[in-house]
């Protein structure tokens, strides 16, 4: 499934989780070669975050194998985890923000306490990660609870970037927000992916989005990855499910589930 | 019948495997303590939020706690004409019993509800997996801190507590029942041996510890939005009340039986 030969930067194989007798990944595979913008598209409660918590490590699959770089994840020490992570950013869903601290000290946070450098050379470069998702140096001394949801988006966004990671994973990134700030969000997404060369796993259902930040999009339904390919492809890929999803059509072989299982 | 022992079954395992859950709670956080990073400056923060913050509420009940007893126990003690030992019951009392208890039992209320409340928010809000992706150990820095704070500052909330519950007693004892000044102080040292601070002091750390572990476990586990939240504060507070009151039992009965 890679797009090169080389050894993918990220490598999952046949991962399996259950939420007691929901089965959410299925024996997923998925691939994402080192520098591509992957987007895996899935209808909510899909398993889409639960893909993402897995790589990350905040969740144990039951099964399968998750790769980095080509070196096994799955059962990591906590130590090595933490280690693990200094390559990985995330911009969750929600944020996440630290609403006890200040924006730059939410954005300096991996660097004073995960690595260890001085506040005020972390200070300089939250203010530069700042000023890169367009905010002044006047945001920076404010509490997160006083930012609007778009600047609290860029906040987290900031953060997940602070520590130039290798592989940056984006939660529905555009998910609550008005069209104008979803595309400067889009923006700053494609920026980081382009000019610094990082890996990007985004998960999303906003199509404007995928097709805008994606150099490739996976569909995840049912556990499984059923369809993936080039972004350009999407429109002509010949999967009902796909065309389904990405058409937003009612009919079709994806049947929405109404209740919990 | 056979359903009857199922649920008794069933409710054993749960307790066991709850107490497990915890006690590798509590171990893995502890341990956190003994490898850098460390945060200093996070314990200082907490020993302040969970410490200096209770003051009032702890000052106010020891003061009133030492009154009513020295009150009651005149009461009493007059029915067969033992008032001179009402010094020397109330001194016992708040030191052994009813300063780390109270003391226990108001900062359970007051600081194990908000350290759940505060990491059980940050749980449904995502922001513990957001420390653990900024290559920081939740255990290390929410728990650890609030952990090793209350074990430290109890005991000497506890000491205020003791100081003021003494004084309350004095107050009433002096100005209200009467009591030579002299002869009520004389009564309170004469009877006070170290052994009954220092019992006091060790409830109070042990106290510390539970109220802050409790918190901290029941915010750490919280499931489901605000109500879940609301859920956890409860339960780390009712769990650590009772705690509290079964643990007493057995400091008291290490230090003290015979």
């Amino acid at each position: 499934m890679t797009a090169t030969h080389s050894v993918p930067k990220i490598s999952v194989r046949g991962l399996r989780k259950s939420f007691g007798r929901k089965q959410v990944l299925d024996g997923l595979d998925i691939d994402c070669a080192s520098g591509e913008s992957l987007v895996v598209i899935g209808g909510s409660g899909t398993g889409k975050s639960v893909l993402v918590k897995c790589i990350l490590g905040l969740l144990n699959p039951e099964a399968g194998s998750i790769r980095i770089d080509g070196v096994e994840t799955v059962g990591l020490l906590r130590g090595a985890r933490e280690q693990l992570m200094q390559k990985f950013g995330m911009l969750f869903q929600g944020s996440a923000l630290f609403d006890s601290l200040s924006v730059w000290e939410n954005v300096a946070f991996g660097l004073v306490r995960g690595r260890g450098m001085d506040r005020p050379a972390a200070r300089e470069i939250a203010l530069a990660k700042l000023a890169s998702v367009g905010l002044g140096p006047e945001v920076s001394l404010l509490r997160t609870a006083e930012l609007s949801g778009g600047m609290q988006k860029r906040v987290a966004l900031a953060r997940a970037i602070a520590a130039d990671p290798e592989i940056v994973f984006f939660d529905e990134p555009t998910t609550g927000l008005d069209p104008i700030m979803a595309d400067v969000i889009n923006d700053l997404i494609v920026k980081c992916v382009r000019e610094v060369g990082t890996t990007a796993v985004s998960i999303t259902h906003d199509m404007v989005s995928a097709r805008k930040i994606a150099d490739r999009i996976a569909m995840l339904y049912q556990g499984r990855i059923v369809w993936h390919g080039p972004t350009a492809d999407i429109d002509h890929s010949g999967n009902l499910f796909v065309d389904q999803f990405i058409n937003g059509r009612a009919d079709g072989p994806i049947k929405m589930q109404v209740r919990a299982a | 019948m056979l359903r009857f022992l199922a649920a008794v079954g069933a409710a054993f395992l749960t307790f066991l495997a709850t107490t497990g859950r915890l006690a590798l709670f509590a171990g893995t956080s502890l341990a956190t303590a003994f490898t850098p990073p460390f945060y200093p400056g996070v314990i200082l923060r907490e020993m302040v939020n969970i410490g200096y913050f209770s003051l009032p509420v702890v000052g106010l009940t020891a003061v009133f706690t030492g009154m009513v007893l020295a009150l009651q126990s005149y009461t009493g003690f007059s029915r067969f004409s033992a008032e001179g030992a009402v010094a020397t019951v109330v001194v016992l009392s708040v030191t052994r019993e009813l300063g780390p208890v109270i003391s226990g039992l108001m900062v359970a209320g007051r600081v194990g509800a908000a350290i759940a409340a505060e990491i059980g928010t940050m749980r449904v809000t995502d922001q513990i997996d957001a420390l653990t992706t900024l290559s920081t150990d939740p255990l290390r820095y929410l728990v650890l801190p609030r952990v090793l704070a209350g074990i430290i500052t109890l005991p000497l909330l506890v000491l205020v507590a003791d100081i003021i519950g003494v004084f309350g007693g004095y107050l009433v004892g002096v100005y209200k029942l009467g009591f030579n000044p002299q002869a009520y102080l004389n009564g309170t040292w004469q009877r006070l041996e170290t052994i009954d601070v220092v019992s006091g002091l060790v409830k109070a750390a042990v106290f510390g510890f539970i109220v802050a572990l409790m918190g901290c476990y029941q915010g750490y586990h919280s499931r489901g939005g605000a109500q879940g939240v609301g859920r956890a504060t409860t339960h780390a507070v009712v769990s650590s009340s009772i705690l509290i009151l079964l643990v007493d039992y057995l400091i008291t009965a290490a230090f003290f039986s015979r």
